[in-house]
């Protein structure tokens, strides 16, 4: 499992991947930011993708969620191809995802932060907006109650009336994670949720984590930090210079010599 | 230690210059005031009513067209310096209109031009809205990723190409503008408060209003609010942003459009090049009030109608423009978010 590739892609279908990367590459003009990347997602699971700074694993997240789309091979999300769909449809079919660095609306409260997550899975039409309609207010009433409960399901739900960015740090992070849950996603991803938190609260955010992926959410995140990865997740893929270099369990992954060399050798 | 001495002679050197100069400024301003208050008081409060009528009603069009600058530079900021064009594209696109629908000078004042007037307004409307979303579509939007410079230049350049066709459609000459509406009026304290005005104050307001419940209520309007903060997390939530944008330039050209058909009921007179002047009022006003904000917008207009009206009712007329643009310098320097202000998000 430890070499790049070794699994055809062919062998991995049928066992529940939600989503299949499937010999994805992007170059950024000469620049190759990730190559040939082949690996599959599990429904239900914690999947974690690793790797030094400038790996490609942010360039990845933005090849699924559409922003720069992948300069060749296909991304298959729940058995339909979604290479090269616009961001709003490719949360439409059901992921989500956080920013390395935050992207709120900062000049919108949490809450109007988390309803909006809501948007495009509301019905209401024009006219009901405009004369408020009983259907609007009931759809309104239920994004509401909804976005509340999100709130309080990260956590934050002191902050519930307050400005996004006058949020603590770590609470930004929440809102994040609560804004992306609120498009309703069947695969949520996360760009390095623990950055710039201490100890305490990365092992408070692997709890959330866990409480995310029983709600029937598959969680497939970038982390910076092995040490966090190592403790949630049970299939970690490593990136170095755009390759897939290992994939497996995360002692699979410790013990592998390139991850070693590439990796952990620069920090231990 | 050194380096804060220094600074803090600066500022002792600066600071003096900087207040005398706030001080020459307000002076200067409350001169103006004082000069425009003795000659309001010297010529009776009939006259001012009729000044202020007028200027209201002024004011109520330039709100109009003030509302698409603010609005598209809210969400790219981009300051869309066509739109001004696009509001006397609206008056020739209703003159060409209004016959279509049976409207000429023989039906004036009559209650038989409401419906087709109303035709009139909607289908201008809607093709100043067309016509404003196939410019973004292809002057603009292929430049949503280039430095700010490249679309505020190609909208000058655009600008330029819909006076041409206006020149080349209707020549350089002003194009009479039939008086449909009723020329007769309310006298109130010795002042003709026209129809024509309140029609135009009353339209202007409805679209606006309309407008205002709009951006706060539908769910288009939060669209707009989230993607003017970050397009990509936008996106991400779901929101074709593509179409979010082409709903602002499309909003804000019906409302340009109301506005140029508004203008030519009003004035009964069009020109090619209206649109140059008028739009950098607007665009005056916009500032005024705080662009990038609705209710700013809708504020800076009244007040630009209204200081054009005393100015040209009280003083030399010809020193309108100055006035108005020495009014734009000053919240340029002063106060660069406007009366209202605008969020400016740091990035």
């Amino acid at each position: 499992m430890t070499d790049r590739g070794a699994a055809p892609p062919g062998a991995q279908a049928g066992d529940g991947a939600i989503l299949r990367i499937d010999h994805v590459t992007k170059r950024f003009g000469g620049l190759v930011a990730v190559d040939d990347v082949t690996f599959d997602v599990k429904k239900g699971e914690i999947f974690a993708l690793i790797g030094p700074n400038g790996a490609g694993k942010t360039t990845l997240f933005n090849g699924i969620t559409g922003i720069f789309p992948p300069t060749a091979g296909r991304i298959v999300f729940q058995g339909r191809e979604i290479t090269g769909a616009k961001p709003h449809q490719v949360a439409a079919f059901g992921i989500a995802r956080t920013f390395q660095n935050i992207r709120l609306f900062e000049y919108m409260s949490s809450l109007d932060n988390v309803r909006l997550g809501q948007h495009c899975r509301m019905h209401a039409k024009l006219w009901d907006s405009l004369f408020k309609t009983p259907a609007e207010h009931r759809e309104e009433q239920r994004v509401t109650d909804r976005a509340m409960e999100l709130l309080q399901f990260v956590g934050i739900e002191q902050y519930t009336h307050i400005y996004a960015r006058n949020l603590p740090y770590g609470s930004q992070r929440r809102l994040e994670i609560a804004r992306a849950l609120a498009t309703n996603p069947a695969l949520l991803l996360l760009d390095e949720p623990a950055a710039g938190f201490t100890p305490q609260e990365k092992v408070e955010l692997m709890g959330l984590v866990h409480k995310i992926v029983d709600q029937g959410v598959t969680v497939f995140l970038i982390e910076h930090d092995m040490k966090v990865v190592m403790g949630v997740s049970r299939r970690i893929v490593v990136l170095d210079h755009g390759e897939k270099i290992a994939e497996g369990t995360p002692e699979q992954v410790r013990r592998d010599q390139r991850v070693i060399e590439a990796y952990l050798g620069t920090q231990h | 230690m050194v380096g804060s001495l220094k600074q803090a002679r600066i500022a002792f050197v600066e600071a003096p210059i900087g207040r005398l100069v706030n001080l020459l400024v307000i002076l200067a301003v409350l001169y103006v005031i004082f000069i425009l208050a003795m000659k309001v008081v010297g010529q009776g409060p009939s006259y001012f009513l009729q000044i202020l009528t007028f200027g209201v009603a002024n004011g109520a069009i330039y709100a109009l067209v003030a509302l698409g600058y603010t609005m598209v530079y809210g969400i790219i900021e981009l300051i869309n310096f066509a739109h001004g064009d696009l509001f006397t594209l609206g008056g020739f696109i209703s003159v060409f209109l209004l016959p279509i629908f049976g409207l000429d000078a023989s039906k004036a004042g009559t209650a038989g031009i409401i419906l087709p007037l109303l035709a009139v307004f909607i289908v201008t409307m809607l093709i100043c809205g067309a016509i404003n979303v196939s410019i973004e579509r292809v002057a603009y939007r292929p430049l949503r990723r280039a430095p700010r410079l490249a679309p505020l230049i190609t909208a000058v350049g655009m600008s330029f190409v819909l006076e041409g066709v206006m020149f080349l459609w209707k020549g350089p000459f002003n194009v009479p503008y039939p008086n449909l509406l009723p020329t007769t009026g309310f006298v109130i304290g010795g002042a003709t408060i026209g129809v024509k005005d309140i029609f135009v104050i009353v339209v202007a307001g409805i679209l606006m209003v309309v407008l205002a419940l709009f951006v706060s209520r539908s769910r288009l309007g939060k669209a707009m609010r989230a993607t003017a903060q970050d397009q990509d997390a936008t996106e991400l939530m779901g929101i074709d942003i593509n179409r979010t944008i082409a709903a602002t330039f499309f909003i804000g050209a019906v409302l340009a459009g109301a506005g140029g058909t508004i203008f030519g009921l009003y004035y009964n007179t069009m020109v090619f090049d209206l649109g140059f002047s008028a739009g950098l009022f607007a665009f005056t006003a916009a500032v005024f009030g705080g662009i990038g904000n609705i209710q700013g917008a809708a504020l800076g207009g009244l007040l630009i109608g209204l200081i054009t009206a005393l100015w040209d009712g009280y003083m030399e007329s010809t020193w309108t423009q100055v006035i108005i643009f020495a009014i734009l310098i000053l919240v340029l320097v002063f106060r660069p978010t406007g009366l209202l202000g605008m969020r400016v998000p740091e990035k």
